[in-house]
């Protein structure tokens, strides 16, 4: 399973033929607690590098730039009433939204998992 | 960037520490903003408020009872409220102004007997300090010349909440006869406090002031009481938002009249039109104009907004009326973890302003529906 970071603290996972998106760890870290999450509209398009979602905590509004362009093709409706768990899981039931990929080779450029965990030690 | 005496307390609590008014403030400690504000609701939180400034002023002589006319009387020229009727051991909320009849701080004015101390914003205290000096200093219309200080060297602790007379009586201070906005001096810890019964968040508490050496003492024996928990300026924010309170710089600044903010209760009957000491201050023709028994239109009001969906409409968000007119602007928004739904405050044109009033702010593009609704969200809970 390749799991694939941007500079945003946005990642990205292949799934089927899909690809989910969330916030990282780091991200939920610094927001702080989420109390609502801004979803895309599925069906939409989103592109790479432009926002696609937004999450707010109490303190703060962060958006979610989208890591691959690509049309939306599921959204999770579960974070409306529990924005939450993006707290909690934020890189498994946390996850914002899925893309059927234009071009999975955008992926080839964003940061492997080593790479990410280096961008942040020394934010961290 | 500054530090106040509690920054090893701070550190050892898990705080996320930000940037504020020069100071590297505690946003929130390892709880959250969330746990805090709620924790203080129901039990006591403590406040490090010590980035705040505290101006003592005195008279240069020692005649304490003329004294205290005098250096209210020279304070009444830059201050709407009647001072002069403000008695030993009160407090009362002191806005200061400009020629135009704007806000250029809001602050808490004590009266020690022989002393005042001015309580101002962080953001203020250098540019208010030297207001006042500015007016008051040498000549002026005090018959001896005042004698004023900013500290940089006292810290100010808040602890709010329903249980903190409790813990103030568990440290040997029955304070049942202290009401709301009274002040004292005490002993606390072994620290002199000087300590008024008001806050921040629309609770019960105080607030209590000390020499920067002694402030972790005090803290250290506050927090020793279970109900007392450790709160960050995440939650005082969140906590002043219900409670219906001004931030200053956000919902009132240099541009803002007392009418306007809906603070006409912080200029006094004496110091309005009729008044025995009508006007007399900067801006006067202006603030009197607007305050009854006079009625000059404004051009904006403040109110409370309620959003109807869950998404917070924050600071800088447009309001628009039904044809999409820019009718006025947020000026606080975000999330009330007390009543778990989003909430704001903001100025609309006085057509706008009437409770029920339905209005949409815009955010990212898109129009969310708001509710102009009484102030404050939550109902305070003061000792009166």
């Amino acid at each position: 399973m390749t799991i694939k970071y941007t500079e945003d603290h946005e990642w990205v996972r292949e799934k089927g033929d899909l690809h989910v998106v969330g916030i990282t760890d780091y991200a939920q870290e610094q927001l702080g607690e989420i109390v609502y999450v801004e979803l895309p509209a599925v069906g939409g398009a989103v592109t790479q590098g432009a926002e696609a979602a937004v999450v707010e905590s109490v303190k703060a509004a962060g958006e979610v730039k989208s890591p691959l362009s690509g049309t939306v093709a599921e959204v999770n409706d579960k974070l409306e009433d529990s924005p939450e768990l993006v707290n909690q899981d934020p890189e498994g039931k946390g996850w914002l939204y899925k893309i059927r990929a234009e071009n999975p080779q955008q992926l080839d450029a964003l940061l492997d998992a080593d790479a990410y965990r280096e961008l942040v030690r020394p934010l961290a | 960037m500054q530090r106040t005496p509690l920054h090893p307390l701070h550190l050892e609590h898990g705080a996320k520490l930000v940037p504020f008014a020069g100071y590297e403030m505690p946003l929130n400690y390892s709880d959250g903003i969330l746990a805090e504000h709620l924790h203080t609701r129901e039990f006591a939180g403590l406040f490090d408020v010590s980035h705040m400034g505290q101006i003592d002023i005195r008279a240069e002589t020692a005649a304490a009872a003329a004294a205290t006319t005098e250096i209210a009387l020279a304070l009444e020229s830059l201050i709407p409220a009647d001072l002069l009727s403000l008695p030993a051991g009160r407090q009362k909320y002191a806005l200061l102004t400009n020629a135009q009849g704007g806000i250029i701080d809001d602050a808490m004015l004590q009266n020690l007997g022989e002393r005042f101390v001015l309580v101002v914003n962080a953001a203020c205290k250098q540019q208010d300090f030297d207001h006042l000096r500015r007016h008051l200093g040498g000549a002026t219309r005090a018959s001896f010349p005042l004698v004023m200080a900013l500290s940089d060297d006292r810290a100010l602790l808040a602890l709010q909440g329903p249980a903190a007379a409790a813990v103030l009586a568990e440290l040997g201070h029955d304070l049942d006869d202290m009401k709301f906005m009274a002040v004292r001096e005490m002993e606390i810890a072994g620290a002199a406090c000087v300590v008024a019964r008001s806050g921040y968040t629309g609770e019960d508490g105080f607030e209590l002031a000390m020499q920067s050496a002694d402030a972790e003492r005090v803290a250290r024996a506050l927090l020793s009481h279970p109900p007392v928990k450790l709160a960050g300026l995440g939650a005082r924010d969140s906590l002043r938002l219900e409670a219906g309170l001004c931030l200053y710089g956000n919902d009132i600044t240099a541009d803002t009249t007392p009418a306007e903010a809906g603070l006409n209760w912080a200029v006094s009957k004496a110091r309005r039109a009729g008044g025995e000491r009508a006007g007399g201050f900067p801006g006067d023709h202006i603030v009197l104009a607007q305050t009854p028994p006079n009625a000059a239109p404004v051009e904006r009001l403040r109110v409370g907004l309620l959003p109807g969906g869950r998404a917070p409409v924050r600071a800088g968000a447009p309001l628009l009326d039904a044809d999409s007119n820019a009718v006025g602007e947020v000026t606080s928004g975000g999330f009330a973890p007390s009543l778990g739904c989003p909430l704001s405050m903001g100025y609309v044109q006085p057509q706008h302003a009437d409770v029920g009033a339905e209005l949409h702010a815009k955010v990212r593009n898109k129009r969310l529906p708001v509710t102009v609704t009484a102030l404050p969200f939550v109902a305070s809970n003061f000792y009166r």
